[in-house]
C-alpha cells in the first residue's frame, strides 16, 4: 500500500470516527465513548498527515503541538461557568487557524503561479469566514469575560455600515478571482473581515450570547469546509461540515426559543429596546424570609426550581443541590426546568446542574415541564427573569412578546430569589414579581439559598 | 490529493446532511458538551495547517502554519479535555447518591 493509500485510508476512518463520535452523544449514557471515538479519529487524521511526502521537516509541527497542547490544558480547566467565554475563545482560534492557512496558500501559489480562479476563490470565502470569526469570537468572548462592556453598542447606520463593509470584502474577494495577483485586494479582505467581526457582535447584549455563539460555532465550521475547498481535502470538508450544522441547528433551537430570527438576533440590538416601562406607578410585592421559603417548600408535594444566568453569577448551583437533596429525602418531588435560552450558551444550565450532582433525570426540558406547572405547589425562580415573564404570552407591546416561557405563574406559589427589583436583561418589567401568588426573596442566590438550607436541616432535626 | 470541484460540493452536501440528522438526534441536555466536542472535531484544520508548517515553502508561511497548527492543536486538546470532563459529571440517579 502506497502512502497515499493509507493517508486516504486513515481519513476515511477518521470521517467515520467522526460521525461516531456526535451520533453516541444522543444519550449521556453513551456520550463518554463519543469522546473516545472523536479522539481516535482526530488521531488517525493527525497521524495520517504526517505520513506526507510534502512534509520535509518536522521541527515547526513539534514545537506547534507542544505549545497547542500547553495553552490547551488549562483551557479545559476552566470553571464551568466560564465555558461560554471559552468555547467563544475556542471558535476564536478555529477561524484564526483557517484563516491563516488561506493567507499560507496564497503566497505559496501566488510564488509558485498556480493561483487558479477557483482557489482565489476558495482563498477568499476561507479568509473571509475565518477572519471574521476570529475577531467576532474573540468579541463575544471579551464580552462574556466581561472585558469588553457586554451593554449592546449602537450608534447611528450601524446595520448599514456593517453590511457595507461585508459587501466591499466579499466585492474584493470577487475582483481577486479574475486578478489574482492583485494582493491589495487581499489585503483589503483580511482587513475588512476583521473589522466586521468585531462590528458585528459589538451590538450583541448578554442575553443573545446563545445565539450568537452557535452562529460563530456554525461559521468556524464553515470556514473549515472552506480550507477542504482550497486544499481539496474530503475530510477537512467533511468534519468542517459537521461543525457547520451542529452551530446552524443550535442557533435555530436559540431562535425558536426566544421567537426572533437571525437578522433580529444580529442586526436587533435587543438589550437597549425600552426602559419605558420602569416609569408606571409603585406596584406592591410581598417579600418572604429563607424561613418562609423553606415553610413553604416544606408543604409542598411538586416543586419546579427554575435556574436561569443569575444561578450562575452567584455560583449558587451547589446550595441548589443540596436543598434538591434535602427535599428529596423529605418525598418532595423536585424537578428543574430548563429554558432553552438560559445561561450564556445553549445547555449552560444542564452542565453547572450535573457538576453540582443532579441527577439528569431531574432536568426538564421547557415544553414537557409546562404541562405540569399547574400542579406544581411551589415554582422557585433563582435567578431567571425574562423566560419567566408571563408579558410574553399577552402583552403584545412588550419585546419579549411571543416568546416561548416557562409558566411558573401557573403553579400555586412562585418564590423568586432575586437581588433587587431591578429589570432584567431586556430592561422590561416582570408582573410575575406582582403576581398575588408571588413571594420574593430578596438577596444573593447562594447566601438567600444556603439560609433556606439551614431552616430546613434544622427543622428536620426537630422534626425528630 | 487534487479533488474536482464537484466532487467536494457532492461530500459537503452529505456531510451537512447527515450532520443535520445526527445532530438533531442529540440530547437537549448535552447542547454545551456537543459545542465543544464539535469545536474539537472541526479543528481538523490541523491537518492543513500541518502540511503548510511541514512544507516550508517560505519562512512566512512555515510561520503561519506553525501558528495554524498551534491554535488547531489548543482545540484539539482542550475541545477533548473539557467535552469529557462534562460527560463526566452527568450522571443518573441510582449512581448520584
Amino acid at each position: 500500500m502506497s502512502a497515499h493509500q493509507l493517508i486516504e485510508l486513515c481519513y476515511l476512518a477518521a470521517a467515520a470516527l467522526f460521525i461516531l463520535s456526535l451520533r453516541w452523544l444522543n444519550h449521556p449514557r453513551t456520550a463518554r465513548r463519543g469522546v473516545i471515538a472523536g479522539v481516535a479519529g482526530m488521531l488517525a487524521a493527525i497521524g495520517g498527515t504526517l505520513m506526507a511526502p510534502e512534509i520535509i521537516s518536522y521541527s515547526w509541527i513539534t514545537v506547534a503541538f507542544v505549545v497547542g497542547t500547553i495553552a490547551g490544558i488549562p483551557l479545559a480547566l476552566v470553571p464551568l461557568t466560564a465555558v461560554p467565554q471559552r468555547t467563544a475563545l475556542s471558535h476564536a482560534f478555529g477561524g484564526l487557524a483557517a484563516g491563516l492557512v488561506g493567507v499560507a496558500k496564497y503566497m505559496m501559489w501566488m510564488h509558485q503561479g498556480q493561483l487558479t480562479t477557483f482557489r482565489t476563490g476558495a482563498i477568499a470565502l476561507e479568509c473571509i469566514l475565518g477572519f471574521l470569526t476570529f475577531t467576532g469570537s474573540l468579541m463575544a468572548a471579551g464580552k462574556l469575560q466581561e472585558i469588553v462592556p457586554t451593554r449592546p453598542i449602537t450608534y447611528r447606520n450601524q446595520n448599514l455600515v456593517n453590511l457595507l463593509l461585508l459587501a466591499i470584502a466579499v466585492g474584493a474577494g470577487a475582483y481577486l478571482t479574475m486578478h489574482p495577483a492583485y494582493w491589495q485586494a487581499f489585503a483589503v479582505l483580511i482587513a475588512l473581515s476583521l473589522t466586521f467581526g468585531v462590528l458585528l457582535i459589538i451590538p450583541i447584549g448578554g442575553a443573545d450570547m446563545p445565539t450568537v455563539i452557535s452562529l460563530l460555532n456554525s461559521y468556524a465550521g464553515l470556514s473549515a469546509v472552506a480550507m477542504g475547498f482550497v486544499l481539496g481535502n474530503k475530510l477537512l470538508i467533511t468534519a468542517g461540515a459537521l461543525d457547520g450544522s451542529s452551530g446552524f441547528i443550535l442557533s435555530v433551537i436559540m431562535c425558536r426559543a426566544m421567537n426572533r430570527s437571525f437578522s433580529n438576533v444580529l442586526f436587533g440590538a435587543f438589550g437597549q429596546v425600552q426602559a419605558t416601562a420602569a416609569a408606571g406607578e409603585a406596584k406592591v410585592v410581598k417579600s418572604a424570609t429563607p424561613q418562609d421559603v423553606a415553610d413553604l417548600l416544606l408543604n409542598a408535594e411538586r416543586v419546579v426550581i427554575i435556574p436561569g444566568y443569575g444561578m450562575a453569577v452567584a455560583q449558587a448551583q451547589h446550595r441548589v443541590h443540596e436543598l434538591y437533596d434535602l427535599l428529596t429525602k423529605r418525598g418532595v418531588d423536585v424537578k428543574f426546568a430548563i429554558h432553552p435560552v438560559a445561561g450564556r450558551m445553549p445547555g449552560h444550565m444542564n452542565v453547572l446542574l450535573a457538576e453540582a450532582e443532579i441527577p439528569y433525570e431531574a432536568l426538564a426540558e421547557m415544553d414537557d415541564i409546562n404541562p405540569e406547572m399547574p400542579q406544581t405547589d411551589v415554582a422557585l425562580v433563582v435567578g431567571a427573569n425574562d423566560v419567566v415573564n408571563p408579558a410574553a404570552r399577552h402583552d403584545k407591546g412588550s419585546p419579549i412578546y411571543g416568546m416561548p416561557i416557562i409558566d411558573a405563574d401557573k403553579a400555586k406559589t412562585v418564590i423568586a430569589i432575586k437581588r433587587s427589583m431591578r429589570p432584567g436583561f431586556a430592561g422590561i418589567e416582570n408582573e410575575l414579581y406582582y403576581a398575588d401568588q408571588t413571594l420574593m426573596a430578596f438577596g444573593d442566590a447562594k447566601q438567600v439559598l444556603g439560609d433556606v438550607v439551614k431552616a430546613l436541616a434544622s427543622e428536620a432535626v426537630g422534626a425528630h | 490529493m487534487t479533488l474536482d470541484f464537484w466532487s467536494m460540493l457532492f461530500v459537503f452536501m452529505l456531510a451537512t446532511f447527515v450532520g443535520f440528522q445526527v445532530i438533531q438526534n442529540v440530547s437537549r441536555l448535552l447542547h454545551t458538551p456537543l459545542m465543544s466536542l464539535t469545536n474539537a472535531i472541526s479543528a481538523i484544520a490541523v491537518v492543513g495547517s500541518i502540511l503548510i508548517a511541514g512544507e516550508q515553502e517560505s519562512r512566512v508561511t512555515t510561520i503561519l502554519g506553525a501558528v495554524a497548527v498551534a491554535a488547531s492543536m489548543t482545540n484539539i486538546v482542550s475541545g477533548f479535555l473539557l467535552t469529557d470532563r462534562m460527560l463526566k459529571m452527568f450522571k443518573e440517579k441510582e449512581r448520584a447518591k
